[in-house]
């Protein structure tokens, strides 16, 4: 694991991120290789942010909170070099999604068997899934360019501004029509309209909707699932588009790999340093101070932290624009999702599947049906969590062995819904303290409705609430996205109309978290804008000292 | 008449859910077992997996001039090698070119065991006449499994003992499920393993008390599919791959020497006079007057280029971790012949198309810069690549 690095022997440096999350992380990296000594603070004893493995169980190994990854931009994988320091995504083969009477849809790597095992389902179901997935690509071909660039500043009259806004426009104009309507039904849509154009099987149209609602305030059957649906799957494993792959020791092992690289290029890692505020000077920043009231002078500070952080906690709001100060209260940061990880004594067992266990190799997709979603949805809508959650488990062990001792396995459950302000459904007050446990036992339960004798392998539960999310990575109401999936949130808007490109109205301090464009996810990709923002204002500032 | 199976077909082909098989050497060999082929390379990797390589050919080389003749056979000496070491070998015509390539155990001071991928027995036979040595071949009496990856030795060490401290080349006889085989510290995927040569008869018990004994640890069969990719990453070369055998080329552009192979290193001590290996003559003549005409290398696609080529072209980049069965040809910066790519694949370990290449000797320095010919659109266009050393893959639990 990453240490501290030695003792700084000054306190002055040219950069300093805040915040060890994977965009900290990233950012920390190409800011160190740009040549710009620099200085990365994180408030706990090691780095990852949300992505992080811990070993709560002797033997058996969690990821705590995300738990996949997809969407980390391969250029980020080439550029910091991280194949050197241990990047190794490992393959996830298959997905399985139990059904309430029993059946079961199993998809895996093989074109024709997917197809198959569709048609048992459906017959139209089989040549639709093609159909489907074309148009999908050619949306996410479509989406690519915006997500792999900044956003451009539409709000700005500047040329250099212009001529983003103006390669946009072109781009957008560029595409068949039935491909910008397709990618606008998906953004403003519903998800569970979408697929229904489609499909009539229910466990094919669950399958593919629920992941639409994964860490969003919304049912597959909100318009604006469908935005959330094509976020995730912009992602891509080894070149195989919404692909998702287990990151060798879990996202900690990743963002240990991207703490090595950093430290490769000569950035210093500081843990159990705790950043209390930036300090300012004449509206430009030159420091932070930390809570034990260390200082550290910069010209450069970059928050990885979320927007409300940023904006309303770092600094003194008083100091920025009103208008971002109220775009910043605006912002949505409703946490609906929470974790539940097992140590299992030996694989679960779906009956019809004795013996077999090819179905755990990827993950195990909880959504019979998309009413089954919906419903969970309905009781979240008022305050009160899914008595019949979503899940999206995976049985990580089956993919990095090392995960768990031989034998025995580790089960991550992503569980929605469970409403960061939680009140009981007769609208009395409650709290998450009080509930953990009873959440643990309604995923449990869940679980052991699919997996009859689920309750005997478990030896170990951790129950990880929208609160315990908060609590421990910082992140505000416990949103996994630092800040919720919604059109007015996203692109050019992410974290607030006019502020999407990294840059703060005080001079010299940068936002770089996932609550920036084109964050949300394990992408690495505000952390890299971020820097290269960094590092063209202090080329600018450099020409004209020159 | 049928295909020939090997002595673990019976398990294989239950464990074979996808049907595909290919032909070695006569015998039937996995293609994949899994859908994936990546699935069973990532065992590979990251858990255990075995793969069937009964089919190789096995020789015994016994008697007082064993050694005498082997050093002369082959190109690399054997003389330094130690009973209870094996090594890997090539043996090369009279103009020094490589006619096939394969791994000598010593198991005594006369007695060797030779495994190649060939027939040899005539060639053999042919180099021994006249010594005290008698060469057998017994290819079908034994089975060989490869058991490789960073949990190979998990499994296979409370079934075998014997092999807590076996060292990278080295092997032991000892016993699995009361069975005596032979485990030696080799494989073909750059990985910690293990490779068993198992008497026939015995070669499913040993097998199933290995499958027993990898359940916890994700143990898989892989295929030839995912054994090309580990081979790769490994730098090995693969004949009919890298190289055809010079015994069957037409002509000197399908021959190569070992220098040219990346193999130079096998010619340690060529200087030595007390050894006039077959090809030596031509050898040491092509290194002295430096008449090598290509140099083996590895590539490694720029991935960012590679994705810009095909974004700019509308077309989705495709990943392919299947090695091409083809050569792809090589561009230097102006445009002129560099070269060709031998294996070319994407590579999951390494997160860029990588591949085993032969270039001109002067553009082998590591850093460089080829171009690899790419058709999108029905148009041939490059993508440049750099210049890398062999191997792309070597954990250190390889020789650990």
């Amino acid at each position: 694991m990453a240490k501290s690095s030695t003792k700084p022997s000054t306190h002055h440096y040219d950069a300093i991120v805040v915040g060890g999350g994977h965009n900290g992380l990233t950012n920390a990296a190409y800011l160190a290789k740009s040549g710009l000594r620099t200085l990365l603070l994180e408030r706990r004893t090691f780095v990852g942010g949300a992505a992080i493995t811990e070993e709560l169980h002797p033997g058996f190994s969690f990821t705590t909170f995300s738990y996949a990854l997809s969407l980390i931009r391969p250029e980020i994988v080439q550029e910091l070099d991280l194949v050197k320091h241990g990047f190794m995504p490992l393959y996830m083969r298959s997905s399985f999604a139990p059904m309430d009477n029993g059946d079961y849809l199993i998809t895996g790597p093989d074109r024709e068997e997917n197809l198959n095992e569709i048609r048992r389902h459906s017959r139209a179901d089989a040549d639709a899934m093609e159909r489907f997935e074309f148009d999908l690509s050619r949306v996410q071909q479509f989406v690519k360019p915006l997500f792999d660039n900044m956003a451009p500043n539409i709000f700005s009259g500047a040329p250099e501004d212009q001529e983003q806004v103006a390669w946009m426009l072109k781009h957008l104009g560029s595409a068949p029509p039935k491909v910008v309507h397709d990618t606008v039904r998906l953004l403003f849509g519903s998800i569970a309209d979408f697929v229904e154009d489609y499909f009539e099987s229910e466990i094919v149209k669950a399958s593919l909707a629920s992941p639409a609602i994964v860490g969003a305030k919304l049912g597959p059957m909100s318009p604006g699932s469908g935005l959330v649906f094509l976020y995730l799957a912009m992602g891509e494993h080894d070149g195989a588009l919404g692909a998702w792959s287990f990151h060798k020791g879990g996202n900690g092992g990743f963002t240990q790999v991207l703490a090595r690289a950093a430290q490769s290029f000569g950035c210093e890692i500081r843990l159990d340093s705790a950043v209390s505020h930036v300090v300012t000077s004449g509206g430009r920043a030159t420091g932070v101070v930390l809570e034990d009231g260390t200082e550290f002078t910069a010209p450069v500070v970059v928050s990885a932290l979320d927007p409300r952080r940023t904006f309303t906690e770092l600094v003194d709001p008083l100091e920025l624009p009103t208008d971002l100060v109220d775009a910043i209260r605006r912002y949505r940061f409703t946490g609906m999702a929470s974790k539940v990880n097992f140590a299992l004594d030996g694989p679960p067992v779906y009956p019809g599947l004795e013996g077999r266990t090819d179905h755990y190799q990827g993950f195990i997709n909880v959504a019979p049906t998309i009413e089954y979603v919906e419903r969970a949805w309905d009781t979240a809508k008022y305050g009160w969590y899914s008595e019949r959650p979503y899940l999206d488990c995976s049985i990580q062990s089956f993919i990095d062995p090392d995960m768990a001792p031989p034998g025995k396995h580790v089960m991550s459950c992503f569980t929605q819904y469970t409403p960061y302000h939680l009140k009981h459904p007769d609208g009395t007050p409650a709290n998450w303290d009080d509930e953990r446990d009873n959440l643990g036992d309604v995923v449990q339960r869940t679980l052991a409705g699919f997996f009859p004798g689920f309750d005997d392998l478990v030896l170990h539960r951790e129950v990880v609430t929208p609160l315990d999310i908060e609590r421990t990575t910082g992140l505000s109401e416990g949103n996994i996205y630092a800040g919720e999936f919604l059109a007015q949130q996203m692109y050019f808007f992410r974290p607030a109309p006019g502020y999407s490109d990294y840059r703060t109205p005080i001079e010299g301090y940068y936002q770089c978290g996932s609550g920036t464009h084109p964050g949300g996810c394990v992408i690495g990709a505000p952390g890299r804008f971020a820097s290269q923002q960094v590092v063209k204002d202090l080329a600018a500032k450099g020409a004209k000292k020159g | 008449m049928r295909i020939k199976t090997t002595p673990f077909y019976p398990r294989l082909v239950e464990l074979n859910h996808t049907g595909l098989w290919s032909h070695w050497a006569g015998h039937l060999s996995a293609t994949r077992y899994d859908f994936s082929a990546k699935y069973e390379y990532f065992g590979v990797r990251n858990a255990a997996a075995y793969f069937d390589a009964s089919p190789l050919f096995k020789f015994w080389i016994r008697g007082r001039d064993a050694e005498h003749f082997l050093a002369r056979a082959m190109a690399r000496d054997v003389r330094s090698l130690k009973p209870g070491r094996a090594q890997y070998t090539v043996w090369c015509d009279d103009e020094g070119f490589v006619m096939e390539d394969g791994v000598l155990f010593r198991h005594a001071a006369d007695e060797f065991m030779l495994t190649a991928a060939e027939p040899n027995l005539s060639h053999l036979r042919t180099l021994a006449r006249g010594k005290q040595v008698e060469i057998v071949e017994v290819s079908e009496d034994y089975a060989v499994l490869a058991l490789q990856g960073p949990r190979s030795r998990a499994i296979l060490e409370p079934l075998a003992p014997e092999i807590a401290d076996l060292s990278y080349f080295s092997f032991t006889p000892a016993k699995v499920a009361g069975h005596p085989v032979t485990i030696s510290r080799t494989g073909f995927t750059g990985d910690l393993g293990y490779e068993l040569m198992i008497p026939s008869d015995d070669a499913l018990d040993v097998l199933d008390a290995l499958i027993e004994a990898g359940e916890p640890h994700q143990l898989r069969p892989f295929g030839e599919e995912a054994l090309n990719m580990a081979r790769i990453e490994a730098g090995l070369p693969l004949i009919g791959a890298e190289f055809t055998s010079a015994r069957y080329a037409y002509n000197d552009a399908e021959r190569f020497t070992p220098t040219e192979l990346g193999l130079g290193w096998l010619l340690r001590g060529i200087d030595d006079d007390s050894r006039p290996f077959v090809g030596r003559t031509a050898i040491r003549r092509e290194l002295a007057d430096k008449t090598s005409r290509w140099a083996t290398v590895g590539i490694a696609v720029d991935q960012a280029a590679y994705f810009e080529l095909f974004d700019s072209h509308g077309v989705i980049p495709v990943m392919d971790e299947i090695p091409v069965p083809w050569e792809t040809m090589l561009y230097d910066d102006s445009g002129e012949r560099a070269g060709y790519a031998t294996s070319l694949m994407y590579s999951p370990m390494v997160q860029r198309y990588i591949g085993i290449a032969r270039v001109r000797p002067e553009l082998a320095a590591p850093g460089g810069t080829v171009h690899v010919e790419e058709t999108v659109n029905h148009e041939y266009l490059t993508v440049p690549a750099e210049i890398t050393s062999l191997p792309f893959f070597n954990p250190e639990r390889k020789l650990a």
